[in-house]
């Protein structure tokens, strides 16, 4: 017997579901994408491009996408810069900084429904607390409508993932960090290195593998906080926190356009996938060892 | 010096940073709604469970929380075994048979769940398999696998191929072998990649919204998700809701706290 026949029992149960629940979905988008199905009637006619085309001309689709781009960028900023910053300070195994990781690592293991109704909570313009709080400082006049206001809302979201997320990229970044030799700064030391000069002549790029992995993990969350918008403006208002994942549902499930929505999927992945593999040739290329 | 101190203060910036809004719920929880209109940042008068009696009154909380364990429990064993058969094939296939079983699993890390969600919805509205519990386990261990094989298989490669080898030799059969020698090998691993399985599937908000609606089958973020329609202006109220639903994975993370961060950490180099 071949022994890959010999191995089917341990394949097979796996490759059968994923086949079924994975790879027929995704391919069977593609076919809804050139149909007018509106997810219930039983019959739809081939409609070949049009719903290419009417996506790619409907605002609101340009509108999440950009969003989509800002809370992508926002995040990736934020999230890099503050975690790189912590995880400096908590590299070493003391019980105090095991302790601040793990505090800091906190939401993570919090649904994004929860975290979503935390901050909705916090942002409330008249009962929350960061208002109240501005106000009792006497920053009044920083106090905003966090997720009413349609010019800053999206950047709101982008905080509450950025808060949820840091911890996470704290580990990793941690990890990064704790794989550099320490004699390597211990004789740069020995040199007359500066604080500053050591950390961007050799920490920073021995640490360029993990950073690459933070960015690339941080990209793609971003296009997957479809619960934490969902849950915290519903991609309003005025569709200024609409991102991809939440047009998709939005168009299938409130406007009843399989047809477009399937066809906004094949967009999201083709986008997904050129940022995936501009960041696989990044992670790649930046590889230094010593 | 001064670098030191600014550093010292930016950690305890950010800790506060993490615990003020948790702690600022966890408050909130316990004072009743005219005390929070009144004053939404002060403490309660008295600490009372009013409304954590008034959210068990009035939800069917431990249909929640039963249905969110079930789920949860079976998919990510599902997830282990499975996944970890498959990683095994990998391990134990010839050259171009574990290349192509690990480039088709792993290609699926590349599409969101966002991207076949409706032509799924569709699929399980076809079956008629709408409102099951037991769909939403086999959907949650099919859009889980990418991740988990490929997690899986990339430990699985690090294990010494004489140990497998000994095992043959003394007449070991491929179950023998997997069961006797890999998992116990990757104990540590599994338990880690468990417990980053387990975040996903009992946080996951997606899928039980795309395949649950009946109000006895809700998992804990689905329900919590429906009282904002029914408790829209009694954030107290909605506020011991999150409290309730949050506790249990807090409470697991400080006891378990090890391998939810080698899990993430594992689960972000893969993912």
């Amino acid at each position: 017997m071949k022994k890959w026949m010999k191995l089917m029992p341990f394949w097979a149960p796996g490759l059968l579901l994923y086949a079924l629940f994975f790879i027929y979905p995704t391919l069977t988008g593609f076919y809804y994408s050139f149909t007018d199905w509106d997810g219930l009637s039983p019959s739809y006619r081939y409609i070949g491009f049009d719903n290419y085309a009417a996506v790619s001309q409907d605002i609101v689709f340009h509108k999440s996408l950009v969003n989509n781009l800002k809370f992508m960028a926002a995040i990736l900023l934020s999230q890099t810069v503050i975690s790189l910053l912590l995880a400096l300070r908590l590299t070493r195994q003391s019980k105090a900084i095991v302790a601040l990781r793990a505090l800091y690592f906190l939401p993570t293991v919090l649904s994004s429904v929860s975290v979503g109704f935390i901050w909705t909570f916090i942002y409330d313009p008249t009962l929350g607390s960061l208002n109240a709080l501005l106000e009792r400082v006497g920053l009044s006049t920083w106090a905003q409508n966090w997720l009413g206001d349609s010019a800053i809302a999206i950047f709101s979201v982008a905080a509450v993932q950025a808060w949820a997320h840091i911890g996470q990229m704290v580990i990793l970044f941690v990890a990064g960090l704790q794989s550099i030799p320490k004699e390597l700064l211990e004789s740069a030391r020995l040199d007359g290195a500066g604080r500053f000069s050591l950390f961007f002549r050799i920490t920073w790029p021995l640490l360029a593998p993990a950073a690459a992995i933070v960015v690339s993990y941080t990209t793609i969350q971003s296009f997957k906080a479809f619960d934490l918008v969902f849950t915290m403006t519903g991609g309003g208002p005025a569709y200024s926190t609409e991102i991809l994942s939440t047009y998709i549902y939005g168009s299938a499930f409130l406007s009843y356009t399989f047809g477009k929505a399937a066809t906004a999927s094949v967009f999201f992945l083709a986008l997904i996938s050129i940022i995936t593999f501009l960041q696989f040739r990044l992670l790649r290329t930046d590889r230094i060892s010593y | 010096m001064l670098l030191n101190w600014l550093s010292r203060l930016l950690l305890a910036a950010f800790a506060a940073l993490i615990l003020a809004p948790l702690a600022i719920v966890v408050i909130t929880a316990f004072k009743t709604r005219p005390e929070f209109y009144a004053d939404p940042l002060s403490l309660p008068a008295s600490w009372t469970f009013h409304n954590f009696a008034a959210l068990f009154d009035g939800q069917p909380m431990w249909a929640y929380f039963r249905n969110s364990v079930v789920v949860t429990v079976f998919s990510v064993a599902a997830e282990l075994l499975i996944a970890g058969c498959v990683a095994y094939a990998i391990m134990r296939s010839g050259k171009r048979m574990a290349g192509a079983l690990f480039a088709l699993f792993a290609a699926g890390l590349m599409v969101p769940s966002h991207v076949n969600m409706i032509p799924l919805y569709s699929l399980l509205q076809k079956l008629g398999w709408s409102n099951s519990l037991t769909a939403l386990v086999l959907v949650t261990v099919s859009v889980l696998l990418p991740l988990s094989v490929f997690m899986l298989s990339g430990f699985m490669k690090t294990l010494p191929r004489e140990l497998l080898e000994a095992g043959e030799i003394d007449g070991a059969g491929h179950w023998t072998t997997l069961v006797r020698i890999v998992f116990p090998l990757c104990a540590p691993f599994l338990a880690a990649t468990a417990a980053f399985l387990f975040v996903i599937v009992w946080n996951d908000l997606l899928f039980p919204m795309l395949l649950i609606n009946g109000k006895d089958k809700l998992t804990l973020p689905l329900a919590l998700l429906r009282f904002r329609g029914e408790y829209i202006t009694d954030y107290p109220l909605l506020l011991t809701g999150v409290v309730v639903t949050a506790a249990p994975m807090v409470v697991l993370f400080v006891f378990l706290q090890r391998y939810f961060i080698s899990g993430a950490l594992a689960g972000s180099l893969k993912g």
